[in-house]
Parts: structure tokens; C-alpha cells; sequence
């Protein structure tokens, strides 16, 4: 355990591949589960607030599942559990499936309550000039809740950037375990734990950032 | 004006729970003719009007537009609900303005009147532009059609709804108290685009508590009370000639309020 600054750049140089593949991967993982999740959650969260009863109800035993079970556990099911049946997913995937999997539920919940606060006369306008069901949501409902579902959506993402630490347990090498690591050969335990932390939370607040532009973007939805 | 009958309602009835709202409503619109409802809150203006467009259904009795049942179909004698589909078709031939304008938030004005041209009508994005930039220029926002709706006054936005509403060239145009929610100052742009409309031949039902609009542009009023039409006639047996005792109280409110000119 150092803190020389000296000793501590010559060891992040040397280190430098391996920091940035793990980089490499936790962003990767990050931008396929958040892809995943949102898209999966979208479609989940017009089920639950549209579909025919007995989806709806399988959709909610599902959010409710997902929003009580720790992420660790998920991961680790979704590995172990494939690998029992034979499917041979590479952590990595399984990773990214578990993520994916926990984040459907949050965005699918979130969309379902916005979709529950576009007020009720956008419906009534939508079937008043002869929209039919599927165009009514498209086209008027979902772009309003979209807007609405944006703050939650880039705290679920932040989630998912922080969860993928976690895929660290089944052997993932992301930018934590690539930290260990290092950390197993120079022992600068704070050093690169720190370094590891302002990485995450450059990476976090840029997606924030990101996130308020797109907010701002879409101010013009408003009633 | 021909004498043709657009809409034919015979004995409508609708409930909420156990509330009786309508209790047989009959009602007959004339093609190119305005028929304006009024009576207080809760006489069921507004429900009745929101039935002819089926956002709400009615229980019994027979809507009829051009003939055809609104709402369902016979088969084998007995009443069928109508699918999705064919109930949508149904509303795109009957256009509504709403109280609260309900414009589209996340459309320009030029957007929210294309939508329906574009995804009902099925027009090019091309035609469905200069159809839109015609009726935004009739309501006199032509240079607004680029504005979202926030940008825009309730009047203006009234209007661009009223333009949403007519674009689609449905056979009759439906209005709910469509300056109930305006700042008076902005009631008379409103009210000036109607009596256009109604002057171009536009088949209109119109719940208002405008009297004086109702007055001077109705070809037939009908004053409802709890449910029933109490009394109907020209603007004239209306105002001047009030039979009906609820009727007279009514009228007798809105003379308090605006001396004579009612």
C-alpha cells in the first residue's frame, strides 16, 4: 500500500493494457445490456400497460421477480444455471444477459408509470382524428413517455455500468478484477482502487451529462 | 343546406354505475347544419356528444351516422360491437375538439394536423404538408406551423385543433366546449373560426355555454336537462319563446349575467 506518485505512473504504465481492456470491457458490457434492457424494457412496459390481462400479469410476476432479487445472485444463476443445463454461454455473455435481464424490469416499470401519466385527452384526441390502437400508442402515446421515462433511464444505466463490477465474481476481467490484478502483483491497493473509482464515476457522470442534453433536447414536450 | 339527416339519434341512454346520464336522447342533424346543445353541467351534453364519437358507448338506443349504426353492427338480429378497427374508421368520419385542445406536445402544429392525414388517410408526407399548411392558414396560424404547443396561446392552440379536427374532411365536426378553458380575451378567435366553418356549410354539433354564439349560429338548438332534451327549436323558440320551465330558469341566469343581449 503506497501512495508515491511516482512508483504509482510507472506501475499504470506498465499496467496500461490490461487497465484499458478491463476499461474496454466494462464499457462494452455496459452499452450491450443497456441496448438490451432498454429495447426489452420498451416492448415490456407497453405489455404492462396494454396487453391482454394474462400477459400483463406474466410481465408483472416478472418486474416483481427481477426488482426483489439481488443482481449478484442473477448473475450468478444466470451463469451457473445455464452452465447446469449445458448451454455453455462465456461469462461474459452470461454477464451481459444477467444485466440486461435486471434492467428490463426497471425500465419496463418506469415506462409503465409514464405511460400512466400522459394525460388521459392525448388518448381521447388519438382515437378522435381515427388513430387505430397500435398507431394510437406509437405514434402519440410512447413519444410522450418516452420523454418522461428519460431521468429514470439514465439512473438505470448508471446501475448497469456499476453492476457490471459484479460480472467480476464469475471472471469477467472488467476494469475492477483488472484492477485486482495489478493490485496481486505491485500490492498498491489504494492506489489502483482509487483510480478504478474516478474511472467509474468519469464514465457515470458522462452518461449524466449525456443524459441532461437529451432531457434538454426534449424539453418541448410539455403541456 | 340539404335536408338530408347526417346523424339520427333515437332513444339514447347511457349509464354510469347506476346513474342514468342520458335517458333516451333524440336528436337529428341535418347535413350542413349547426345544432348546438346547451343546459347545465351534468344535464349530459358533454357525455352525449363524447357517444357520437365513441369515447364513451351507449347502453341502448340508436346513433346513426349516414345510416350506419355508430358503435356496432346487426347480425341475426342482435347487436355486434364493432371491432377496432371499424370503430376507428367510424371516428375518422366524425372530427372532435375538446375542451382542454389535447394538441399533440411532442408535434408542431403542422405535425399535429398531419398525423391523421399521414397514419389514418394515408396521404404522402408532401400532400398531407400543404394540407396541413391550407387549414393552418384558414385558422390564421400559417406562419405558427412550425411552433410546438407550448409555444402557442390556448386560443392558437384551440385553433390548430380545430385545423387537426377539419383537415381529416370528416362529415360532421363535434365541439365540447371548446373555450370553456380559454382567458376570455381569446374566446372570440375561437368562436370567429366556427362560425367560418359553419358559414362554409361545415355540419356541426356543438356543446357551448357561449349563448350568444349558439344565438347567432345555430340553425337548431337543444336544451337538455338531467338527461333529457327538455325543449328544442329554433334559436328563436329557444331564446325568445322558452316553453320549458327548467328552460326558463336557464335562460334567466345567463340574462342576469349579460342584461338582454341573450
Amino acid at each position: 500500500m503506497t501512495l508515491e506518485p511516482g512508483t504509482f505512473l510507472f506501475e499504470a504504465w506498465t499496467a496500461r493494457f490490461a487497465l484499458m481492456n478491463g476499461l474496454w470491457v466494462t464499457m462494452t458490457s455496459s452499452f450491450f445490456s443497456i441496448v438490451l434492457a432498454t429495447l426489452a424494457g420498451l416492448l415490456m412496459g407497453v405489455v404492462l400497460s396494454y396487453a391482454w390481462w394474462p400477459l400483463r400479469l406474466l410481465a408483472r410476476a416478472y418486474v416483481d421477480f427481477m426488482r426483489g432479487m439481488p443482481v449478484l445472485v442473477l448473475i450468478l444463476f444466470t451463469y451457473y444455471g445455464l452452465a447446469m443445463f449445458r448451454i455453455n454461454v462465456p461469462p461474459y455473455w452470461a454477464g451481459v444477459i444477467a444485466l440486461a435481464a435486471f434492467a428490463t424490469a426497471h425500465v419496463a416499470e418506469n415506462l409503465r408509470g409514464a405511460v400512466q401519466s400522459v394525460p388521459a385527452g392525448q388518448m381521447e384526441a388519438a382515437k378522435a382524428i381515427g388513430l387505430n390502437f397500435p398507431k394510437r400508442i406509437w405514434y402519440v402515446i410512447v413519444p410522450q413517455a418516452v420523454r418522461r421515462v428519460l431521468p429514470p433511464w439514465v439512473n438505470t444505466c448508471l446501475e448497469i455500468v456499476k453492476g457490471t463490477t459484479l460480472l467480476s465474481v464469475i471472471g469477467v476481467v472488467e476494469l475492477l478484477l483488472a484492477s485486482q490484478q495489478v493490485i496481486a502483483r505491485n500490492y498498491m491497493v489504494i492506489d489502483f482502487y482509487l483510480m478504478a473509482a474516478m474511472i467509474y464515476i468519469v464514465v457515470n457522470f458522462s452518461i449524466a451529462q449525456l443524459g441532461a442534453l437529451l432531457e434538454r433536447r426534449f424539453s418541448y414536450i410539455r403541456y | 343546406m340539404s335536408d338530408q339527416v347526417l346523424l339520427q339519434a333515437r332513444g339514447v341512454r347511457k349509464s354510469f354505475g347506476t346513474v342514468e346520464v342520458l335517458k333516451g336522447i333524440d336528436l337529428d342533424v341535418r347535413q350542413g347544419q349547426v345544432v348546438s346543445l346547451i343546459g347545465a353541467s351534468g344535464s349530459g351534453k358533454t357525455t352525449f356528444l363524447r357517444c357520437v364519437n365513441l369515447l364513451e358507448e351507449h347502453d341502448g338506443g340508436d346513433i346513426l351516422l349516414d345510416g350506419d349504426p355508430i358503435g356496432y353492427r346487426v347480425a341475426d338480429g342482435r347487436r355486434k360491437r364493432l371491432s377496432e378497427t371499424k370503430v376507428s374508421a367510424q371516428r375518422a368520419r366524425i372530427g372532435m375538439v375538446f375542451q382542454s385542445f389535447n394538441l399533440f406536445p411532442h408535434l408542431t402544429a403542422e405535425g399535429n394536423v398531419m398525423l391523421g392525414l399521414t397514419k389514418v388517410l394515408g396521404k404522402g408526407k408532401a400532400e398531407a404538408r400543404d394540407i396541413a399548411g391550407h387549414w393552418l392558414d384558414r385558422v390564421g396560424l400559417g406562419a405558427r406551423r412550425g411552433h410546438y404547443p407550448y409555444q402557442l396561446s390556448g386560443g392558437q392552440q384551440q385553433r390548430v385543433a380545430i385545423a387537426r379536427a377539419v383537415a381529416m374532411q370528416p362529415r360532421l365536426l363535434l365541439f365540447d366546449e371548446v373555450t370553456s378553458a380559454l382567458d376570455p380575451e381569446l374566446v372570440a378567435e375561437v368562436l370567429g373560426v366556427m362560425q367560418k366553418l359553419a358559414e362554409e356549410g361545415m355540419t356541426m354539433l356543438v356543446v357551448s355555454h357561449e349563448m350568444l354564439f349558439v344565438r347567432e349560429v345555430s340553425h337548431h338548438v337543444v336544451f337538455m336537462d338531467q338527461g333529457r332534451v327538455a325543449q328544442a327549436g329554433s334559436p328563436a323558440e329557444i331564446f325568445d319563446r322558452p316553453e320549458n320551465e327548467r328552460l326558463k330558469g336557464f335562460l334567466g341566469r345567463f340574462h342576469a349575467m349579460f342584461g338582454q343581449a341573450v
